[in-house]
């Protein structure tokens, strides 16, 4: 897996997040075991598994939200390598409204719902001290129009949105610092499939256009399939395969992998 | 024998050291919210439980009370706080801002600059300012730690965004020394300026929330805003009509149900004092006729 990783983003020298034997149980159960990979910037990196396999796990435990039983999760912060794990929790939630991003599966845990979509927009704006209304105005509808909104709807709240728009208002929103590395957890779960496509199809375009790395956790392998570089599959809490997407989509190894790629519906 | 039995201000000794230990703390670290074991007082929640246990463990023998309500002395809340401190610490009382030691104020800062010595304590309703934008006290804690106050800015933003300006005229957020976010009681912006650089100590007691906060004197006291829409102190375009002052804050009273009204100063003091003065509004008489009149 090490390997991949090098022949594929061989420009890209230094890993963004280095994850060396993550693991986190809940009492005797296991939530993900020793887990280990790269993400190089500019790289998506798929996660699927079955309900239960412990892909959220990894990916709380990544964003900070929860802590793991043993590991290291080394971020390429602007001042060098850190250990998230270790770091204070003042600089960990300074990351995490700065360099990162974490989009919700649903977006009613990752939007203000009580608040405006220009304010959700600016909120992370003026979290890290931007302190000019127009200038934070005029950002949140530029980013509005980024995320295909239409400026009209800036001061209404997302309550009045659609399951869609609201989705995209969440990425607009974890978006407008410019973060260098996106969580995404499910992004399309929960929406029709014509939404989803339109919103894979934005997705992909931001995250080239920004070169943004990205860690999308799914059971949808189409959305990885679209959006990722390199794709983990996970089972009961541990990797069983990982490598480049349509390698291990197209030549699956695992027998678990072999039953998933074998159970896409097809039309 | 049974003076000695009870305690001087109706609380125990305990609870005093209680209350007086909070209040210290608050004073070492401004505008930090101190929890403290709120007592039930007799009187409901709302009507300055929180206030009255602060007044209760400053006041001595010697204090002379001063007990205002939206700015006025005789408003029922006021009246009844002030009879309760006569009745069980037998204290003096006044309705002079500038002969009182310790003010007791729900909404209002007096129009009299205060001065060294003086204890100003509030009556807050809810002390978290951030409570409104964030349910979760585990999370506006935690906020407080880590200086993460961009919501706050949040609340604002939404203000200009819906208003076209900065609608919140009353409880208007402040930054104390540079460090907390603070919910200054439900004072009007107009009051915020008088907040900063005070002489007098500013004690907040929250009955219902558990909460004691501090601003000591000459604090450094901003109220937050954006560049483009600076903090503007705002009152009426009127003077008072009883008094004629164009630089006190005014309540508006409606005086019939054909459209009259009058603005008259909320300071019951500060408008009563400048009456006697021989300052005469609009819609007033010299206080002098008024007298004889009775």
């Amino acid at each position: 897996m090490t390997d991949l990783s090098h022949t594929f983003s061989a420009a890209a020298d230094k890993p963004l997040l280095q994850v060396k034997n993550l693991t986190k149980s809940y009492g005797a159960r296991i939530g993900c075991a020793d887990i280990s990979f790269d993400v190089y910037p500019g790289e998506v990196l798929g996660i699927v598994g079955e309900s239960g396999s412990g892909k959220s796990t990894l990916l709380s435990c990544l964003a900070g939200h929860m802590r793991p039983d043993q590991g290291e999760v080394i971020f390429e912060t602007a001042n060098g390598a850190r250990d998230t794990v270790q770091m204070g929790e003042a600089e960990r939630r300074r990351l995490a409204r700065t360099d990162w991003a974490y989009v919700h599966q649903n977006p009613r845990d990752g939007l203000r719902m009580g608040v405006s979509a220009g304010g959700n927009v600016g909120e992370r704006l003026m979290a890290i001290g931007a302190r000019h209304y127009g200038g934070i105005r005029d950002k949140a509808i530029d980013w509005l129009g980024r995320v295909e909104i239409d400026a009209g709807r800036v001061d209404d709240r997302p309550s009045a949105f659609s399951g869609g728009m609201q989705q995209r208002l969440q990425i607009a929103r974890n978006l407008v610092t410019a973060p260098r590395l996106v969580f995404m957890d499910e992004p399309t779960g929960g929406l029709d499939v014509s939404v989803q496509a339109r919103l894979l199809d934005l997705l992909r375009g931001l995250v080239r256009e920004m070169g943004l790395s990205a860690i999308i956790v799914t059971h949808d392998l189409a959305v990885v399939r679209l959006l990722a570089d390199r794709l983990m599959v996970m089972k009961g809490g541990h990797v069983v395969e990982a490598g480049l997407t349509d390698q291990v989509l197209d030549d699956p190894q695992h027998e678990y992998t072999q039953l998933l790629v074998s159970s896409v519906l097809q039309v | 024998m049974t003076d000695q039995a009870y305690n001087f201000a109706y609380l125990d000794e305990d609870t005093k050291r209680m209350i007086r230990r909070a209040i210290l703390k608050g004073v070492a670290v401004p505008g930090y919210q101190v929890p403290f074991a709120s007592r039930e007082m007799p009187m409901p929640y709302g009507w300055g439980t929180g206030g009255v246990q602060v007044t209760a463990a400053c006041l001595t023998p010697d204090d002379v009370l001063k007990v205002i309500d939206q700015g006025a002395d005789d408003t029922t809340n006021a009246v009844s706080i002030r009879k309760f401190f006569v009745a069980t610490a037998g204290v003096a009382v006044t309705e002079a801002t500038a002969d009182a030691t310790i003010i007791q104020t729900r909404h209002r800062i007096p129009e009299a600059v205060l001065t060294a010595g003086q204890i100003l304590v509030y009556q807050v309703p809810i002390p978290e300012p951030l409570r409104f934008l964030e349910p979760r006290e585990t999370e506006t804690r935690k906020m407080h730690e880590l200086e993460e106050y961009g919501l706050m800015h949040v609340k604002l933003y939404e203000d200009i965004a819906k208003h076209g300006q900065i609608a919140t005229s009353y409880a208007y957020p402040v930054r104390v020394e540079g460090r907390y976010v603070m919910d200054p009681s439900p004072i009007p912006k107009f009051d915020n300026p008088k907040l900063s650089g005070s002489a007098a100590l500013q004690l907040f007691g929250a009955g219902r929330e558990q909460r004691i906060y501090a601003v000591p004197p000459f604090t450094h006291v901003v109220s937050l805003d954006f560049d483009d829409h600076p903090f503007s102190p705002s009152k009426a375009n009127h003077a008072c009509d009883l008094c004629a002052s164009n630089i006190s804050y005014l309540d508006e009273v409606i005086t019939d149900d054909q459209g009259g009204r009058m603005f008259v100063c909320s300071d019951t003091d500060y408008c009563a004092s400048r009456r006697a003065a021989g300052h005469v509004g609009a819609l007033g008489a010299p206080m002098a006729t008024e007298k004889a009149a009775e």
